[in-house]
């Protein structure tokens, strides 16, 4: 077996989603060769060669990289499938945008957002929002994978001395253009890879009010989420959303701030170490899953919270 | 330019999920079944480009049995001109529905593809961008905005950073996420005149397409139930048991 990961990256760093990815790959078992396609991303390959685990690292530098654009990358990814047995690439953006591009182009089927290896060809992945697992075999010879990044522990970024080797680009489609990125600054943990997240729902109330959830998550060093309710109430920018159709995240400590449970937020964050609910509605679904439940209103008990620590 | 827009029927997003005790799927009998809503947001998208004057025709397809025909035609009362169902079992994989929709985008010579980003059953996020690979036509996932000019589509997509917007040409694919639109309540009229709208049958067969399973369920569970928590009673508490019980901060 022979497992090729596609890395993550904005051509100067390695993205954390892709050490997950590494282990999935690692867990298959077999080679695993690691993927960098952008521009100047020589950086990147190093960065990838040092992952403990990682075999190989094949670079890809072209002005059609840069971007990350799924119609050029689908093509070089195909142009080296021929040896592998299994394609992955972490379920982000990114790589759900790609992979079923290279399936397709494979005539093969993907297994999306697999959270754990049971052989080579089986997998478990959630369905209808992670309220039912499916363990699901593939039978085509390629497995395109993407991996859902809380499924599986981060390889070591540090451990592995793999060679880089350099791969052909394949020629440009030029069809698609990147003509603007709004892309959100921040001082605080990525979202995806923090260890504390705490998140803020429609009970916030505002824009302006999240600053009090911010003022706790500075105070805990954490990243800030949001639930759908309050992305699409506009208090705070769609990458933040925590949920089905948002960012699944799995910290080890997740605080919840005024948000009730939807099944899509829970989806997003019930598999967390340790979960704690604020929300003055004692019905509210979140506390059923929640490890330390507190009833009482978020704009006393937040800002308390934040005192006492 | 005609638009087709791919649906899916699906189990209601409010409805509980129960999984069948012999572990062989999710149960679907007499369970309330309607429009995917990322479906529905696509559908959305494409009868707005048609007030706007864009589109010329929108063209609902969908694959499935002729149980999915009242969902197709709630589709039809949104606002769709007419639809298509390729006859087939209700469970085709996405990479044979993408095969399939390739054959009657063709035969439709549609100009562009709306479509919802994934289903809310299998979450599998695979269709449209299969399609988009299938027909050698550029694609524009998770959309938040669609502008099409003449030739020209420019889409902002919800990308895990912030926002990005790309310059496409048509014909395209594109894929529908949460906040590019609220899609409209079909009104009574429109429910009545849907019944009379165009719902043409195209046998499996016409398409050629091997729908045979690559991944095959071995047994489907629920997820791992967490155990109930408790209770803090303040503040105080709350900071004293993250810090000594749970050693969380």
């Amino acid at each position: 077996m022979s497992n090729l990961v596609i890395a993550e990256h904005n051509n100067q760093e390695l993205g954390a989603a892709t050490l997950n990815t590494i282990t999935a790959a690692i867990q298959i078992g077999g080679d695993v060769h690691v993927l960098v396609a952008g521009d100047g991303a020589d950086a990147v390959a190093t960065q990838a060669a040092a992952v403990a685990g990682v075999s190989k690292v094949l670079l890809a530098n072209a002005e059609h990289y840069k971007e990350g654009v799924s119609v050029e990358l689908a093509n070089l990814i195909v142009s080296i499938a021929g040896d592998y047995s299994h394609i992955l690439a972490a379920s982000s953006t990114s790589g759900k945008d790609v992979m079923p591009r290279v399936a397709a182009l494979l005539d093969v089927a993907q297994v999306s957002d697999i959270i754990a290896v049971d052989s080579p060809d089986t997998f478990k992945r959630p369905i209808y929002a992670g309220n039912a697992i499916a363990t699901v075999q593939s039978t085509d010879s390629t497995k395109v994978l993407t991996v859902r990044t809380t499924g599986f522990d981060a390889a070591a970024a540090e451990g592995g001395s793999a060679e880089v080797s350099s791969v052909d680009a394949v020629s440009a489609v030029g069809s698609t253009s990147v003509v603007g990125r709004e892309l959100t600054v921040s001082e605080r943990p990525d979202l995806g890879s923090a260890d504390v997240v705490v998140s803020g729902g429609r009970g916030v109330g505002s824009a302006e009010n999240f600053k009090i959830i911010e003022a706790l998550a500075d105070k805990l060093g954490a990243a800030v989420g949001a639930s759908r309710a309050a992305v699409d109430a506009g208090y705070m920018p769609n990458d933040y959303q925590v949920g089905q159709t948002g960012k699944v995240v799995a910290p080890n400590l997740y605080i919840a701030v005024g948000i009730s449970g939807a099944i899509q937020h829970l989806a997003g964050m019930k598999d967390s170490k340790v979960i704690v609910a604020i929300n003055k509605d004692e019905e509210a679904p979140i506390f059923q899953v929640a490890d330390y439940g507190l009833v009482a209103d978020l704009f006393e008990a937040v800002p308390e919270f934040v005192d006492a620590l | 330019m005609k638009v087709l827009v791919p649906v899916k029927r699906v189990i209601d997003a409010y409805v509980s999920i129960r999984v069948k005790s012999d572990g062989s799927g999710v149960d679907t009998e007499n369970v309330k079944m309607s429009l995917n809503p990322f479906c529905e947001i696509a559908l959305e998208e494409a009868i707005r480009l048609k007030e706007a004057g864009v589109a010329s025709e929108v063209v609902l397809v969908s694959v499935g049995s002729a149980d999915i025909d009242t969902v197709i035609r709630s589709g039809l009362a949104m606002g769709a001109d007419r639809a298509i169902r390729v006859d087939a079992d209700n469970d085709v994989e996405p990479l044979a529905v993408a095969k399939i929709l390739k054959y009657v985008v063709e035969k439709e010579e549609a100009g562009l593809v709306i479509t919802g980003k994934q289903s809310i059953d299998g979450d599998n996020n695979q269709t449209g961008q299969m399609l988009s690979a299938l027909l050698g036509w550029p694609q524009a996932t998770f959309a938040s905005e669609v502008a099409i000019d003449g030739g020209n589509a420019k889409v902002t997509r919800e990308i895990d950073g912030g926002l990005e917007t790309v310059a496409i040409p048509v014909p395209a694919v594109v894929t529908t996420d949460l906040r590019l639109n609220e899609p409209r309540y079909p009104t009574l009229p429109n429910i009545m005149k849907a019944k009379k709208k165009p719902l043409d049958v195209i046998e499996l067969a016409d398409t050629a397409v091997d729908v045979s399973k690559r991944v095959n369920t071995l047994t489907v569970s629920p997820p791992a139930e967490r155990s109930s928590g408790v209770i803090v009673s303040s503040v105080a508490e709350l900071v004293e048991k993250l810090k000594n019980e749970a050693k969380a901060i």
